[in-house]
């Protein structure tokens, strides 16, 4: 069964049509990434599922049509999305971070254990649990970020670009943590990764975009085995 | 000695008054990242209620209800009706469109009830008791009480509440709050709502000593936003450490250096929260903000 479903899905920022038709399926505890060259379209299609932007076409979660809805009601529906450059609450503890993700929750007992988890799974983010968020270094704030959407207790995290401007060692700790939530907790992910290594070390499959249309839809050992892909992704 | 003591008690006296309106300032700046010019016109608006109902026969304390339910509401609506386009753009803007209210909001004020200053109510006994040669007004008494109520309360609401929580993560961010399922807009309204029913206490608080008139708060509020920027903005407690600061600051000069008197005496805490903020731009008790990039 379909977790998630794209289609034909159109969108636009006041004249400039940025999306033309994109189509995809999520399944349940599905993991799928969004490829392609800057400007594709990848990230204008996360913010169409969240609601953040003016939509055409029709996105079913869950077997509802959430075509329009703002981005707090696709949240409380249970899709979570960490934005492109992190948007975490700057002037809020990272406790506090973790706390406003777990807002919709009433599970109060659950909800500190949830918070411990995320601090076991960014060690980082234990030693800094009293400081503001605007005070961490750029990973800790992306590993903030995560911890944070996870806190909703999601169906689906739509992660964006969430390597951007991380040192190599750094993306491959918050990869590791997402790998590890989509095991442990059984999150569904839709990931934006300009990195293709990382992103298919998280995905079973990926939808390819040029300039917001599906260029080409396959599994990871598919797409993986397309010299064409391997060129334009993996450097070679 | 104790003209000085009485001095300094007429000093946070009149801090009281102050420290009133910079908590309504305070909380609107914790719930919406915003200074709210319009504080002032909203609690004499309210204040106003109250006196027409006092006027009507109805006792001090149901009024002053009335008047934080009239304000609530009326925060609310301006919130939703007027300050909602703005609060997504330039936050110059935004602050400009509060200090439109204002004039409105005063305009109106004097619409219903006529410029001249009428003679309000205390809620507090109107006597005056002696300790050690110093008189003190029940009245100010009575304000410091519910001052120091409401800024334990405000705290309380920021540090330990859930709702104080969201209140802040949408000031900080409404856009990635929103991201976290919080209803940005109800917050927001809520936020304004209760900045304006904590101003119309302020307002019948203070009316019974200045009178009841439309402008009765304009020199009131420089004092506040004074008070509210020298505690930090962000900062209950800061906001009444730093309005009875002015309060005595404006009282001692007044009385002590024959230079200033009764007409620049106003000016020697401005003086001195300039230099505070020089030494110490975040406030007194404000956070230093951190951003790193």
């Amino acid at each position: 069964m379909s977790l998630l479903e794209l289609d034909g899905v159109s969108a636009s920022y006041g004249h400039a049509d940025v999306l033309h038709g994109v189509s995809f399926v999520l399944p349940d505890n599905g993991a799928t990434g969004l490829l392609g060259a800057n400007g594709a379209g990848k990230t204008t299609t996360l913010r169409a599922i969240s609601g953040m932007v003016r939509t055409t076409g029709r996105i079913v979660f869950d077997g509802r049509d959430i075509t329009g809805l703002g981005p707090d009601r696709t949240a409380a529906l249970g899709i979570a999305h960490v934005p492109e450059g992190r948007g975490t609450l700057g002037q809020l503890s990272v406790r506090e971070n973790l706390l406003v993700g777990a807002y919709r929750r009433r599970d109060r007992k659950q909800i500190a254990v949830d918070v411990d988890y995320c601090l076991d799974l960014f060690p980082n983010l234990r030693e800094r649990v009293g400081s503001n968020a605007a005070a961490l270094s750029g990973g800790e704030q992306q590993m903030l970020a995560v911890a944070r959407a996870f806190m909703a207790k999601p169906r689906v995290m739509l992660l964006d670009e969430a390597s951007l401007g991380l040192a190599p060692s750094t993306a491959r700790r918050v990869y590791d943590a997402v790998v590890r939530l989509r095991r442990e907790a059984q999150v569904a992910m839709v990931v934006v990764e300009q990195n293709a290594n990382l992103a298919f070390s998280v995905v079973d499959d990926a939808t390819v975009l040029e300039t917001g249309r599906v260029a080409l839809q396959g599994s990871s050992a598919e797409l993986l085995g397309m010299d064409a892909v391997r060129r334009a992704y993996l450097g070679g | 000695m104790s003209y000085f003591v009485q001095v300094v008690v007429d000093g946070l006296s009149n801090g009281a008054i102050y420290a009133a309106l910079a908590l309504a300032i305070v909380l609107v700046h914790r719930a919406t990242g915003l200074v709210n010019f319009a504080q002032g016109g909203m609690a004499v608006a309210a204040t106003f209620v109250a006196f027409a109902l006092t006027r009507a026969g109805v006792p001090v304390l149901l009024a002053l209800l009335a008047a934080v339910v009239f304000g609530f509401v009326l925060g609310a609506l301006l919130e939703r009706g007027v300050m909602r386009h703005f609060e997504r753009g330039d936050p110059d803007t935004a602050v400009v469109a509060t200090i439109a209210l204002l004039v409105l909001l005063t305009g109106a004020s004097a619409f219903f009830f006529g410029y001249e200053p009428q003679p309000f109510p205390s809620l507090f006994p109107n006597r005056t008791f002696e300790v050690l040669g110093v008189f003190v007004s029940f009245r100010s008494i009575g304000t410091i009480l519910v001052l120091i109520a409401v800024m334990v309360g405000l705290q309380l609401l920021f540090r330990s509440t859930k709702l104080g929580l969201a209140m802040r993560a949408v000031a900080d961010n409404p856009e990635s709050s929103a991201l976290s399922a919080l209803p940005v807009s109800r917050l927001l309204m809520i936020g304004w709502g209760l900045a304006a029913g904590l101003g119309a206490v302020a307002g019948v608080l203070v009316a019974p000593q200045l009178f009841i008139s439309p402008g009765m708060l304009d020199f009131v509020l420089v004092y506040a936003l004074a008070a509210a920027i020298l505690g930090g903005l962000d900062s209950p407690v800061g906001a009444v450490v730093a309005a009875a600061f002015i309060g005595v600051a404006e009282n001692l000069a007044g009385a002590y250096l024959d230079v200033v008197g009764d007409d620049l005496k106003i000016a020697v805490p401005f003086v001195a929260v300039m230099v505070i903020l020089v030494v110490r731009p975040q406030g007194l008790f404000g956070r230093k903000t951190t951003v790193r990039v």
